[in-house]
């Protein structure tokens, strides 16, 4: 449900890809792992903060909700020069964003809900080395993705991987995935790690009232079977009498 | 106390309305689970009062600031997460109440003879609620609010001569803007709520005044003096009813019989209603739309538009006419057919029970297409849809047209003179 949602709002790009929607990788978030929303965190605030903002989200809630201290958050997520209690806001100028990337790079406070993790985990894992478009690099979930590849230092070069194959008789040029360089600072293992961690984040910005509403609605529910059984019982004493 | 209750009385009858309308109302003890959809529509609708009015405390309906203002209420007024998602379940939540507060008419007859006023009190309240739902949708200012927006009023548009202006006297601009949204919020949270809760009150004046009816469709309410004593109903009922009637031995009082059975199914619904609120408000995509955590953008048109799931079944009905204005005609045709139903259905058998195997198997089939289309209105157009959607519209409207045809000279059973737990 989510993956087709998220194909459906690229249409503009989309139109161009050959080909049907990308699956989807699982992304096997954990919205309680604050070691991994902290982690997510900093990448968020290292390379995406650049281009793209939390208009909605403020510095202080994410610490409080992701457990960092003020002022290790200070030292290690705030970096804009902004308070403590502002939202989390790019410095890039919309109006010249717009003119650099063709479209001023989306807020990303919501990303989640719109997209869905796993579509974002998706993305942010297949990109591949295309020098004919504008930033050298194309991306299968998301083809003709205005977006530069920003994380490829950690990452390494990725590639579209083909291998020669026998098909009908012919030998064929198939794909076979992406592969990087090895020139990354993170093997992939790592790197699938860091981009689930981001992940994990961009679910925790999307809905930061996620973890106390399920802590309240399991209270909540509990209560409700504590009252159906006297409501029941009530109502089967009243009804006794009633007749046939 | 008691002076003090009395003194009250003598110049607001306060206990008498309460004991005539909400304790010593006659109810029939056979009413089953099918009956509880009415009161749970009530509990939403205060739902929807409440939390709509503290909604309001911090929403801001300017095409510049509504979706913040959301979001604002999301993340920094204290449990304002909660606040919205009671309002957005709530809004779903109505919709399935009143479908099924709706199917249990059709399955027991309660829009024949003499309920065919309380019947179309009832449709002009889903009416009402369908107008306060889209304008409501539209708040948020999320895309599928402005391209939902953009689609239904545009069908304004299909009316020949006048279209074009109505569509702009409509959206206040030439376009869907900040302007529509303004009169759009105005309407939603005072002229449309203020419409529905007096459609609800004349809903139930209505009800109390031919009573309600009840699965097996059989009469509670006879003739002063042709009960036996030892038949009339044991328990205390309103003079209101008395005076006119005998009431027979198969009520119950309003207070505490059927308030507490209605607690049970409150219970109940309740437990369903806060699973989706508090672990899947979104209800993967059908109660809030994913597209909609986007803010709305003029030049950005989504690939596949869809109202929410509740329009769904007329949005399938609209989209199989190939002509937009017989279309419109359609889709307005398949509510407004509805508001025909007590005089379309010539039958004298009320109850499905007691009538032909043809009703129970169109009824079925009636309800099967309106599921059918609603799934056809709520995904993607594929080839096939376009048949399937044109055939499912004949269906609908066959179900009134036979229901036309075998009413008028049906083979019922015998239906019972007395009403058996």
């Amino acid at each position: 449900m989510k993956k087709w949602f998220a194909v459906l709002l690229l249409v503009p790009t989309f139109a161009f890809a050959a080909g049907g929607e990308y699956p989807n990788d699982h992304a096997d978030i954990d919205l309680s792992d604050q070691a991994s929303l902290q982690r997510g965190a900093q990448t968020f605030m290292n390379y995406c903060l650049g281009c793209h903002q939390m208009q909605y989200q403020r510095y202080q809630r994410t610490f409080q909700d992701i457990g960092v201290p003020d002022e290790l958050g200070d030292k290690y997520l705030r970096f804009t020069g902004e308070k403590v209690s502002d939202y989390i806001t790019s410095t890039m100028p919309e109006d010249d964003s717009a003119t650099w990337f063709g479209a001023a790079p989306p807020d990303l406070s919501l990303v989640a809900r719109v997209r869905g993790a796993d579509w974002i985990y998706t993305y942010l894992r297949t990109f591949y080395v295309d020098e004919s478009r504008p930033f050298g690099v194309n991306n299968l979930a998301f083809p003709n993705a205005g977006m530069p590849h920003v994380l490829q230092d950690l990452q390494g070069t990725p590639r579209l991987a083909t291998e020669m194959k026998m098909i009908d008789g012919d030998m064929k040029e198939v794909s076979v995935g992406l592969r990087t360089d090895g020139d990354g600072k993170l093997t992939t293992d790592e790197y699938d790690e860091t981009i689930l961690d981001l992940v994990n984040f961009l679910e925790y910005t999307g809905e930061p009232s996620r973890l106390q509403s399920e802590r309240i609605g399991k209270g909540v529910l509990i209560f409700i079977l504590i009252f159906f059984v006297f409501a029941y019982f009530l109502k089967k004493d009243y009804w006794k009498d009633v007749k046939k | 106390m008691n002076a003090f209750m009395s003194w009250i009385e003598q110049r607001i009858p306060v206990m008498r309305v309460a004991n005539m309308h909400a304790i010593q109302y006659p109810a029939p003890k056979n009413m089953n689970f099918w009956y509880i959809f009415g009161f749970l529509a009530t509990i939403v609708l205060v739902n929807q009062i409440v939390t709509g009015i503290w909604l309001t405390m911090s929403y801001e309906p300017s095409a510049e600031r509504a979706f913040a203002s959301v979001e604002y209420i999301m993340r920094e007024v204290n449990y304002g997460w909660l606040i919205r998602y009671m309002h957005s379940t709530g809004a779903s939540a109505f919709f399935i109440v009143v479908y099924l507060h709706m199917f249990r008419g059709m399955m027991y007859g309660s829009y024949q003879k003499p309920r065919e006023l309380l019947w179309v009190f009832g449709m002009l309240i889903y009416l009402a609620l369908m107008a306060e739902a889209f304008m409501g949708y539209v708040l948020p200012w999320g895309q599928m609010s402005y391209w939902g927006a953009q689609v239904i009023v545009s069908l304004f548009s299909a009316i020949p001569v006048i279209g074009p202006d109505l569509v702009e006297w409509i959206q206040g601009d030439y376009v869907i803007s900040g302007a529509t949204l303004n009169r759009f919020f105005a309407l939603h949270v005072i002229a449309l709520p203020l419409v529905i809760v007096i459609l609800v009150f004349l809903h139930i004046i209505a009800l109390h005044e031919v009573g309600s009816n009840n699965p097996d469709g059989v009469n509670i309410k006879h003739k002063k003096g042709s009960l036996a004593e030892e038949d009339k109903t044991v328990y205390k009922i309103h003079e209101y009813y008395t005076d006119k009637y005998d009431i027979i031995d198969d009520v119950v009082p309003f207070f505490p019989h059927i308030v507490l059975k209605d607690l049970v199914a409150f219970s109940v619904f309740l437990f369903g209603f806060c699973f989706i609120m508090f672990f899947m408000p979104e209800m993967g995509g059908y109660f809030l739309e994913h597209p909609n955590f986007e803010v709305a953008n003029p030049y950005k048109t989504p690939a596949h538009i869809f109202p929410v799931w509740y329009f769904t079944p007329y949005y399938a009905i609209l989209k199989a006419v190939p002509d937009k204005l017989f279309g419109v005609l359609t889709m307005f045709g398949a509510i407004a057919v509805l508001f025909a139903l007590p005089w379309i259905d010539r039958g004298k058998v009320r109850s499905w029970r007691y009538r032909c195997g043809l009703h129970r198997v169109n009824l079925l089939v009636f309800t099967a297409v309106f599921v059918f289309l609603g799934y056809l209105g709520g995904t993607p157009q594929e080839n096939w849809k376009i048949i399937a959607s044109q055939i499912a519209t004949i269906m609908y409207f066959g179900f009134f047209v036979l229901l036309w045809i075998y009413s008028g000279k049906e083979k019922t059973k015998p239906v019972p003179a007395r009403i058996t737990l």
